[in-house]
């Protein structure tokens, strides 16, 4: 008899184990980030990832009663060291099968948000972008004529992004350029989507600030160097040379060649130069006062209220200053964070409809809505410089 | 600039890239010539050397700002170890990668090529994304490194609008005496004699008493040493290292060994000069997108036309 109970008490525990154990797995939600921790934009994201872990930790890594899980994802491979599409492809798909991930941060290039985004929205899952700037993944008639709408399978919106878009940037860089007293600009770009998408922006706005366009071309982003191309900017003797690009199309090789060639034009790039790799690769003595840099949104260190805390703790926490996208990270966070709160549930279509609400978002990047295509209200630019080889906040454009 | 001193600029300019790609395609060509492989870890060797380079500079934490002298003793000491380097790396590949397959069909030394090529490809992200700030040459990430200005851009013809700098004097002065060399040790020498007796037939090569491996060894060895020199060059010339430049600079480098006619050493040279050039003109008169599309375009018409390269032989393929 003994024995006989003793049987049930133990199977009855064990019952109660495994629900109490099975609860416990449904309390756990996903936070995944897709961004390309292989390569040179490493320094860049490993910043925002802290930025992610920063915002998960403040909140004791729970939400009511979720436990809140953050998973760092690679999109990129050590063959392109950068992006691959195969790996976001993979990563999306990973993303959509684990029913446990509410919220999917990235991507970092525009190019990489094309796959992931149409899946994405397929399955319904929240995605949050803290740095694609091509305006055709949320605005229409920018870009191809089947943009945005080719993204959204599902016709509902379900993609959101924190950061100004490439309109704006290349207008107010044409705009900048004129101020600084440029009047012939030679443009290249990497033929990349974001490279060329904001070079194209910069051309458009260039005659309504009566600057001159006298080359545009696209470069190869791997060749070894641009004596070749440097000859022909030569010829068509420009005061400024505008590359749409990043640090890892070459930049730094660019700036480098023009300068051995003796030319000293200003040199002024988007904001995906805008990372300390930029200037260990060009070497700070061929930027130094020469180089301008626009970034949507202002640096770290130039954020203020909620965002000077960020910067503040930031700093602490990690021993080293934030690279400039480091806040949009922690933001995107927030934002995923938010939607999980109000949702207060394990429901994906609840996370986008709460994260779709969002009006006058008190964030670091300061107070800020979404539109109905899932776009920032905010709209700042900064033009940054480089001096004694760092970069340095210039005054804040476009307004 | 007239038209005319645009077309001299950019002759010099196709020269000089040429004269480097030329080098590498050596590389290349040496090793396909002896044993028929293509060995497409080359272009990551070339890489790893210029890591050495930037490593060895850091290390000794000489910098663009160095005085003449110590800059000196700094080159010496750079093209005497990173070809080395590469040697003694490319002997190891051949000795613990390749020689096992040398009766293997000829896919599978190829494929342990590609294997030896990626096992490069991601020491040198591992080797560029070390935290190098201890060498004052940069931060964490894999991201280009700036290699130290060490040779200027101080114009050659004063103040004339072309340009010959002595960075592209330097390409030259080491390039073209290390082409003769290898000429020379080909053509004239008893090694070069086994190196042409085992390209032509290896059992018969050792039915006469040459010591088959260690002649293809050797092979090896001064590919390598090509691949160090190509690299420290590289290094000197653009001024920028990254753990990818191996891809972009093999591919350049093999289209030229095969243009020009693989296995052939003064055909490398006319490819990688050619390739140069066209990468210049292309840049000028066309646009610099259509380059790329350019160069393959020729290379296919010119292997239509001529199979064997612009230099090669006709060989008859062994069974």
């Amino acid at each position: 008899m003994k024995t006989y109970k003793k049987t049930t008490a133990s199977i009855f525990i064990t019952i109660i184990l495994l629900l109490v154990s099975s609860l416990h797995a449904e309390e756990t939600i996903r936070i995944v980030s897709s961004l390309p921790r292989t390569g040179s934009a490493n320094a860049q994201t490993t910043s925002m990832v802290n930025g992610i872990k920063m915002a998960i930790d403040e909140q004791g890594g729970k939400i009511a009663d979720f436990k809140i899980v953050y998973e760092d994802w690679d999109d990129a491979s050590p063959e392109r060291g950068q992006w691959d599409p195969a790996v976001e492809a993979s990563n999306a798909d990973k993303a959509i099968r684990n029913p446990e991930v509410m919220a999917y941060i990235g991507t970092y290039n525009s190019g990489a948000a094309k796959i992931s985004m149409p899946k994405l929205n397929q399955a319904g899952l929240l995605m949050v972008s803290p740095a694609n700037t091509w305006p055709g993944l949320t605005k229409t008639g920018i870009g191809e004529a089947n943009e945005p709408l080719v993204y959204r399978p599902s016709g509902k919106v379900s993609y959101f992004r924190i950061v100004p878009t490439d309109e704006i940037q290349g207008a107010v860089a044409a705009q900048w350029s004129a101020e600084l007293g440029a009047k012939r600009i030679f443009i290249l770009h990497d033929r990349e989507l974001y490279g060329k998408g904001v070079a194209e922006m910069y051309k458009r706005s260039a005659p309504k600030y009566g600057l001159d366009v006298v080359g545009f071309e696209g470069i190869d982003g791997k060749s070894s160097n641009y004596r070749s191309l440097v000859v022909k900017i030569r010829q068509k003797n420009p005061d400024l040379v505008y590359f749409g690009g990043t640090t890892q199309s070459n930049a730094g090789q660019i700036v480098k060649d023009l300068r051995s060639a003796g030319l000293k034009v200003k040199f002024m790039v988007p904001d995906g130069c805008f990372e300390n790799s930029f200037i260990d690769s060009a070497g700070k003595e061929n930027l130094e006062g020469m180089t301008y840099i626009t970034f949507g949104g202002v640096p770290a260190a130039q954020l203020t209220g909620k965002g000077k805390t960020f910067y503040e703790n930031y700093k602490k926490k990690f021993g080293i200053e934030p690279e400039s996208y480091a806040a949009y990270g922690y933001e995107a966070a927030q934002v995923a964070l938010h939607g999980i709160r109000q949702a207060n549930k394990r429901d994906r279509a609840a996370v986008i409809a709460a994260v779709a609400g969002i009006k006058d978002f008190d964030g670091v990047l300061g107070n800020w809505s979404f539109d109905k295509e899932g776009d920032t209200s905010l709209k700042t630019i900064s033009g940054n410089v480089v001096t004694n080889g760092k970069f340095e906040f210039s005054k804040l454009l476009g307004n | 600039m007239t038209e005319y001193e645009v077309l001299l600029q950019q002759v010099i300019t196709g020269l000089s890239n040429g004269m480097i790609i030329a080098l590498i395609a050596l590389g290349y060509t040496m090793v396909y010539g002896i044993v028929e492989l293509i060995n497409f870890a080359h272009g990551d060797l070339f890489m790893l050397g210029a890591f050495c380079a930037l490593t060895i500079l850091g290390t000794l934490g000489v910098g663009a700002d160095a005085s003449s002298a110590v800059t000196i003793s700094t080159l010496v000491l750079l093209f005497t170890i990173v070809p080395i380097f590469c040697a003694l790396v490319n002997w190891l590949v051949d000795r613990y990668a390749y020689r096992a397959l040398r009766k293997a069909p000829r896919l599978a030394p190829l494929v342990s090529a590609i294997g030896v090529s990626f096992i490069f490809l991601n020491i040198g992200l591992f080797w560029g994304g070390l935290p190098m700030e201890v060498f004052n040459q940069g931060r964490t990430a894999a991201a280009p490194k700036d290699f130290p200005l060490l040779i200027g851009n101080q114009n050659l013809f004063g103040d004339s609008v072309i340009q010959f700098t002595e960075k592209d004097l330097l390409v030259f002065v080491i390039t073209i005496p290390l082409m003769l060399l290898l000429t020379y040790i080909v053509r004239y020498t008893k090694l070069g004699k086994a190196m042409r007796a085992v390209s032509q037939n290896p059992i018969a090569a050792q039915l006469m008493g040459i010591n088959v491996n260690q002649i293809i060894g050797t092979t090896f060895i001064i590919g390598g040493a090509l691949g160090g020199f190509s690299s420290v060059i590289y290094s000197l010339y653009n001024n920028t290292i990254y753990f990818q430049m191996g891809y972009r600079v093999g591919i350049d480098a093999f289209t030229a060994a095969v243009l020009g006619g693989i296995g052939s050493l003064p055909g490398a040279v006319l490819g990688g000069l050619l390739i140069g050039l066209i990468r210049a003109m292309s840049d000028q008169y066309i646009a610099s997108q259509w380059t790329n599309v350019l160069v393959f375009s020729i290379l296919i018409l010119a292997l239509t036309f001529k199979p064997s390269g612009l230099l090669g032989r006709t060989v008859k393929e062994k069974v």
